[in-house]
């Protein structure tokens, strides 16, 4: 009897193995969505996460005390065609929070991490899943380049008072 | 203990079972499929199919995309056929694809499909489908999945053995099924003066290289024989062209017998390479046509339709040494080339026998003049001298052929009901298997080009009759899925499709899946309606022209409230969507609007006329689930009478208050 366990239990095993392998053969799909929630699962987990840095490609980013008005007028063109439809530049909600003061709230690095990174950030961050039980509305990701983001930051600097 | 024994035994029994299925012999269509069938077109949730189907609609004018080997739909392409579910053919930057010399024709027949190639295999860019009815040619792009090019076919009727091409895509054909006057002759003449006054014709469309624009090149005249299908050559027969043709017997009446006289019709061989050589020492006459020219443009998302003037037509009785019959038995259908360009197989709709011809004994029986007469000025070569060898016996009705790249072709036989796989050197049936019912077309990824993959052939039926649960006199048609990766064919899955499909190609997921477009940049919009930003929107009026310049994000428009359209005025809605991400198209309906929807892609712009028929407020809204507040993404706009004064305005969330009355409040 025990030994029809054993060879149960190895049959079970055998199967595993192979479902298993098949599972990877048919895994041609890069699909983003898994991989973020595979990787918000991790991080869950993982109490390294940096909470002010947020999840992406920036992790130190260099301001000076002025203001860079190139990037500032680049970003507001930006602005205008790809964020202004939600964000107002008052402290007024509209679809999404208003941008006033935001540079004063969150770090360069989380700012431009969750525009560049949108998607794995609200699956993850804490602060931009609060933002989003009080919008209700994922922020779409716009697809800026590392420079719209730069240049997008600048622009909200500018509306934070910086000359 | 004994419990769990039990379930162990009965576990056991049923592998047996399953093992020992397969070795039976299958007595009805439950039987056929065998034990691992299932798991073998099984893609888990969330993982994609390891091929593109990409398959004819047949009547409606369209082509589906299907995923193998699950035979899962993933889209509908409206092609020659307007679609209301995205504006295809009503946005004013789609109706021009649907225009034609006899002006806009809302849809057609397709039939055909033939993926691009570079060295006689698929290299993924485009997908060509004929129309049938009104004669045309379209391109659909495969990094969009839209019909970027449709071009219309002069001087032709029943647009059938085509889009066919050449190996490095160098031609696309367009072959007549019905002979008539051309376009320049007096069509006013009787019925039975066909032999007299009607002409078939060949074209030849010319495709640029790196745009994939198509162009007629040349055209040839030919005798008024119903053309059918046809296939480019490879590798030795590279620049030659097959087409097969039926009603040699050039009746105009009653064709299903006096159509079906003869013994033998023919297959037309065309050596392209020395006509093109001919045209360029200037042999061919420039006549004067009108056709349709539409090509869509991914930068402005519209399309232009120019009316093209100009056809440069060849006799081929000019010509001694382009043309030559093949005898062939008994009205041949498919006609189709095995992957070394050796072999030509014809395929006679009321044989009982396949003839295979050799590209070898063609071009020794040309150069021997080994003929036995000519057919209205074409040569043609002795049957014999011509043939390879005949599959004996194969079954009834064979229709079409494809090759498995193992030295393998496998045939439909349309009577019969079967696919019959076949060795080409030594002309023996190898397998045979049922099919339900009445197959037309069948396909195997790269079947029809130097490189096929022999893991599946996809048979298309006609006849569906029983194989699923029925849905009034109307049933889908029946695609069926076989595994041939082994010696006996094995069948799969069924699956229904969209409209009638003839015939689809299919191609590795990885030869197009990573080129897929995802959104279209909002920055390189070169719509002259546009608008970039919501700062951008706008509603102007210039006469009785009012243009809507309105923006779409999630979840709302910019306008939503506009007030002092007036009766009388043509309004353009132009639509632009500002999302910048993949999957996240947003619609636009307006209340009684005899037209269609607008589906907008992101970063795209669509444009809807509309003519308000009485003055009131109109509700407009996003048709396309965009967010959790999607049912909030709505708008309002107010017709007046003409001649009222109604100021022009415009606004998203200017909260204007009620002039009449505070609204109601909950009682406290």
């Amino acid at each position: 009897m025990k030994k029809l366990m054993y060879v149960s239990v190895l049959a079970l095993f055998l199967f595993a193995c192979n479902s298993s392998s098949n599972n990877d053969n048919n895994n041609t799909a890069d699909d983003t969505t898994t991989a973020s929630t595979d990787q918000a699962a991790d991080a869950n987990a993982n109490p390294s996460y940096d909470p002010n840095r947020g999840e992406g490609k920036f992790t130190h980013v260099d301001i000076s005390p002025n203001l860079d008005k190139a990037k500032a007028e680049a970003g507001k063109k930006i602005y205008e065609v790809k964020c202004s439809a939600c964000h107002k530049l008052t402290d007024e909600r509209l679809v999404g929070p208003g941008w006033k003061g935001v540079t004063k709230r969150q770090t360069a690095e989380w700012i431009m991490n969750f525009v560049t990174n949108t998607d794995a950030m609200i699956s993850k961050d804490p602060k931009a899943q609060a933002m989003l039980e009080i919008c209700l509305v994922r922020m779409p990701n716009q697809n800026l380049s590392d420079e719209d983001a730069r240049n997008v930051y600048e622009f909200m600097r500018e509306n934070d008072g910086v000359k | 203990m004994k419990k769990n024994n039990y379930y162990l035994f009965t576990g056991i029994a049923a592998c047996l079972l399953f093992t020992v299925l397969p070795s039976c012999k299958p007595k009805n269509t439950a039987d056929a499929i065998s034990g691992d069938a299932a798991q073998k077109v099984y893609v888990a949730p969330g993982k994609y199919d390891e091929f593109y189907d990409f398959v004819s609609g047949g009547f409606n004018g369209q082509m589906s995309v299907y995923g193998l080997p699950s035979g899962r739909l993933l889209k509908i392409i409206p092609i020659f056929s307007v679609f209301p579910e995205n504006g295809y053919g009503y946005s004013e930057e789609t109706k021009p694809m649907l225009n034609t010399s006899h002006g806009f024709v809302p849809w057609d027949d397709q039939h055909h499909l033939e993926l691009s190639q570079t060295n006689g295999e698929i290299d993924g860019r485009w997908i060509f489908a004929n129309g049938n009815n009104t004669p045309r040619i379209a391109r659909i792009d495969l990094t969009t999945f839209k019909t970027a090019e449709i071009l219309e076919i002069p001087n032709s009727a029943g647009n059938h053995s085509s889009p066919f091409i050449t190996e490095n895509t160098e031609y696309v054909v367009a072959g007549t099924r019905f002979a008539v006057p051309l376009d320049n002759d007096n069509g006013d003449v009787p019925l039975n003066t066909y032999r007299k006054n009607f002409n078939a014709s060949i074209s030849f469309v010319k495709v640029d290289k790196n745009s994939g624009n198509m162009s007629i090149a040349f055209q040839l005249k030919v005798p008024p024989v119903d053309f059918d299908l046809s296939h480019g050559g490879k590798g030795p027969s590279h620049d030659w062209f097959f087409f097969s043709c039926y009603n040699t017997e050039q009746a105009n009446t009653l064709l299903e017998v006096n159509a079906s006289q003869r013994d033998k019709d023919f297959i037309l061989a065309v050596n392209w390479k020395k006509l093109e050589e001919y045209v360029a020492q200037g042999k061919g006459k420039k006549e004067p046509a009108n056709y349709a020219h539409n090509v869509y443009d991914e930068k402005t998302h519209s399309a232009t339709s120019t009316m093209e003037k100009e056809v440069l037509v060849v006799d081929s009785k000019d010509l001694k040494d382009i043309c030559y019959f093949i005898p062939c038995p008994k009205s041949p259908h498919g006609c189709d080339v095995d992957p070394t360009g050796e072999y030509i197989v014809g395929s006679g709709k009321l044989a009982a026998l396949i003839p295979v011809f050799s590209f070898e004994k063609i071009k020794k029986a040309i150069a021997d003049k080994d003929f036995i007469g000519s057919y209205d000025g074409i040569p043609v070569i002795k049957y014999e001298s011509a043939l390879y060898g005949e599959v004996k016996k194969p079954g009834l009705g064979p229709l079409h052929t494809e090759f498995d790249g193992r030295g393998n072709a496998i045939t439909t036989m349309f009577v019969s009901s079967e696919i019959v796989k076949w060795n080409i050197k030594s002309l023996k049936v190898i397998d045979r298997q049922p099919t339900f019912y009445s197959p037309g077309h069948l396909s195997i990824p790269g079947g029809d080009t130097r490189k096929p993959n022999g893991k599946y052939v996809i048979v298309y039926n006609k006849i569906t009759k029983d194989r699923y649960l029925p849905t009034g006199p109307e049933l889908a048609q029946a695609a069926q899925l076989f595994d041939i990766s082994g010696d006996k064919m094995k069948l799969l899955l069924d699956f229904p499709t969209v409209g009638e499909p003839h015939y689809g190609q299919a191609v590795e997921a990885s030869v197009i899946r990573d080129k897929s477009v995802k959104f279209f940049d909002i920055n390189k919009n070169e719509n002259p309606y546009v608008t970039k930003g919501e700062k951008e929107a706008k509603v102007v009026r210039n006469g009785n022209r009012i243009d809507v310049y309105i923006t779409q994000i999630r979840s709302h428009f910019v306008p939503d409230n506009i007030e002092g359209i007036k009766m009388g005025d043509d309004v353009y809605w132009h639509v632009t969507n500002l999302e910048q991400d993949w999957d996240v198209p947003h619609g636009f309906a307006i209340k009684g609007a005899p037209t269609a929807e607008l589906l907008v892609m992101p970063g795209e712009t669509q444009t809807i006329k509309w003519n308000p028929e009485k003055p009131g407020i109109y509700p407009f809204y996003c048709t396309d689930f965009c967010s959790a507040l999607h049912q909030e993404m709505q708008g309002y706009v107010r017709v007046s009478p003409q001649g009222s004064n109604v100021a022009l305005t415009f606004s998203t969330g200017k909260n204007m208050p009620d002039s009449t009355s505070t609204p109601p409040l909950l009682e406290q």
